[in-house]
């Protein structure tokens, strides 16, 4: 096997850009997974597709739009989720269909070619830039690092955020900066993973994980070991068969997901063992 | 000395087209057990968020533990206040243990940016024992049974060392046995730590013997308010529940043969 293409530059930059992009997706994954609210990286993934046109069209940088768009959608849901008139599966779909609507508008109204605009929605990897990791790289830092500085009050509140609030906490700034997260990790993986396939590598990694444990940091750790090994197996595949690393990438976080669904500790009885309780 | 831990004055509350506090005045004092019932939808669980600041008073004064409730003092006063509410359904795959939900009664307490240190563990791990739970500790939450979860319920809601006690229906949709365990359990803990209390329900059968003092209410209002002996009556749950006194009579002849 020739692997001698990993040693150009675009397959670094892709290789790094599957680490970076692995970890943050997998990471807003879990909330997803927890929250029990699987339509949220399908709505902002489409807000951030439709800003993103909506840039090109107009003509400043598609991230910007895409940023926006996103955060906009997570300042929708939000408020409409929380205000209990509809249930946040209805108010994703809502702005799901909503975004929708407004990128093919913004692709019909696109003079020329939409190839760039077409890129947005498969994702294309292998031509990312130092830019684009540069920014991959803030937002993966940023959200783990809100995860390790609020992890207790983000467990609480993905337990339950009606016990969250009833023991002081801020559960609904929580849950709000969840879903901007989401947006802001979604509009940095974009152009690498695309606006179709992205709802996949949120999700995958982190069912897979939650089938694998009780414990909820190991939740993380290995979410984020799952997306990583989705981006990594997926350029291999992808180089191997010549075939779209973004689609390559999603089937082997679905590959992944399957696995830790036929092994799962959780389909079994277990006999729990009593252990001392010391000071953690 | 007893002194007023709750004053709430002309409460009204509503929820959209809907009033689920009419004007409802109560005053309870330090180390009371107080058993509010009624009928479903009488507003018994609004009072309850009325008192913890989750409710939102549309009109009226409310004063809990010294402090008068305002719009951005709530999470304060919630620290301060435990909550336990109805038996939820709990996905049985949530990665958490007992401990760890055990541990969200002290998060509130602790602040953001600090982690629970060995005091914090150790109160978990009292508490823990004091709900006779201390064994399934370590157990997946979603492994327990309703009884059990109502019980690391109150053990987090004791872990956060709170100055008041609330229990919305906590034994709803528990079976007898459970049911049972749980008004011990809490009668247990209202006297060791005499914790002002204040239990819902809407279900006779599960009202502690111990109340000092019981609260009818029904539509949104407060009909009556007083000693056990006096208001657990035949004619005074006739007129709360709407039900012929032949029919209550009949009932309450049920809950002493089940005694």
């Amino acid at each position: 096997m020739d692997l001698s293409i990993f040693g150009y530059q675009f397959m670094q930059n892709a290789i790094i850009s599957a680490f970076l992009g692995g970890i943050a997706c997998a990471t807003v994954g879990v909330f997803v997974v927890l929250m029990h609210l699987p339509f949220i990286g399908v709505a902002m993934s489409h807000a951030a597709f439709a800003g993103a046109l909506l840039g090109l069209w107009v003509g400043f940088d598609p991230l910007i739009g895409a940023f926006a768009f996103s955060l906009l959608a997570a300042a929708i849901v939000g408020p409409l989720a929380d205000r209990g008139q509809l249930t946040p599966d209805t108010s994703l779909g809502i702005v799901f269909s909503l975004m929708l609507g407004i990128a093919f508008l913004f692709l019909g109204l696109m003079p020329g070619t939409r190839s760039s605009a077409l890129d947005l929605l498969w994702g294309s990897i292998l031509t990312n830039t130092s830019e684009d990791i540069i920014l991959l790289a803030v937002v993966t830092v940023v959200v783990v690092g809100l995860v390790i500085s609020f992890f207790k009050e983000i467990q609480a509140t993905v337990f339950n955020r009606n016990i969250a609030l009833s023991v002081g906490l801020p559960a609904t700034i929580i849950l709000y900066g969840v879903l901007f997260l989401t947006g802001a990790t979604v509009t940095a993986s974009l152009r690498s993973i695309g606006g179709l396939l992205i709802f996949s590598l949120i999700l995958n990694p982190a069912a897979a994980a939650y089938q694998l444990t009780y414990s909820m940091k190991k939740m993380f750790l290995l979410s984020a070991v799952f997306g990583v090994l989705s981006g990594w197996i997926g350029l291999l595949v992808s180089y191997l068969l010549d075939v779209p690393s973004g689609a390559t990438i999603v089937i082997t976080s679905s590959i992944i997901f399957i696995i830790a669904t036929v092994f799962s500790p959780k389909r079994k009885v277990r006999r729990w063992k009593e252990e001392p309780l010391a000071g953690e | 000395m007893t002194s007023t831990v709750i004053s709430i004055k002309n409460a009204v509350v509503s929820y959209r087209e809907d009033v689920a506090l009419r004007g409802v005045s109560l005053e309870v004092t330090s180390g009371e057990f107080v058993g509010i019932i009624g009928p479903n939808g009488a507003g018994k669980t609004t009072l309850l968020t009325v008192v913890n600041g989750m409710g939102k008073l549309f009109s009226g004064q409310v004063t809990v533990l010294g402090d008068p409730l305002r719009q951005g003092n709530g999470r304060s006063l919630r620290k301060r206040v435990g909550y336990v509410a109805q038996v939820d359904n709990i996905d049985p795959r949530m990665p958490m243990d007992v401990r760890e939900v055990v541990m969200i009664g002290r998060l509130g307490v602790l602040g953001l940016f600090r982690r629970p240190g060995k005091r914090d563990w150790q109160i978990v791990d009292e508490m823990l024992e004091l709900a006779g739970m201390t064994h399934l500790a370590r157990r997946p939450i979603g492994h327990l049974s309703g009884g059990e979860q109502q019980r690391a319920a109150i053990a987090r809601c004791l872990a956060q060392e709170p100055e008041l006690f609330l229990l919305d229906e906590p034994t709803a949709s528990l079976d007898w046995k459970a049911q049972s365990g749980i008004l011990e359990l809490v009668k247990e803990i209202h006297d060791l730590r005499e914790l002002t209390t204040l239990f819902v329900t809407h279900d006779l059968d599960a009202l502690p013997h111990t109340c000092d003092r019981i609260v009818l209410m029904k539509d949104g209002l407060i009909v009556d308010d007083g000693p056990p002996d006096r208001l657990i009556s035949t004619s005074s749950l006739s007129r709360l529940y709407d039900l012929p006194e032949s029919v209550v009579e009949e009932r309450r002849h049920h809950m002493h043969a089940k005694e």
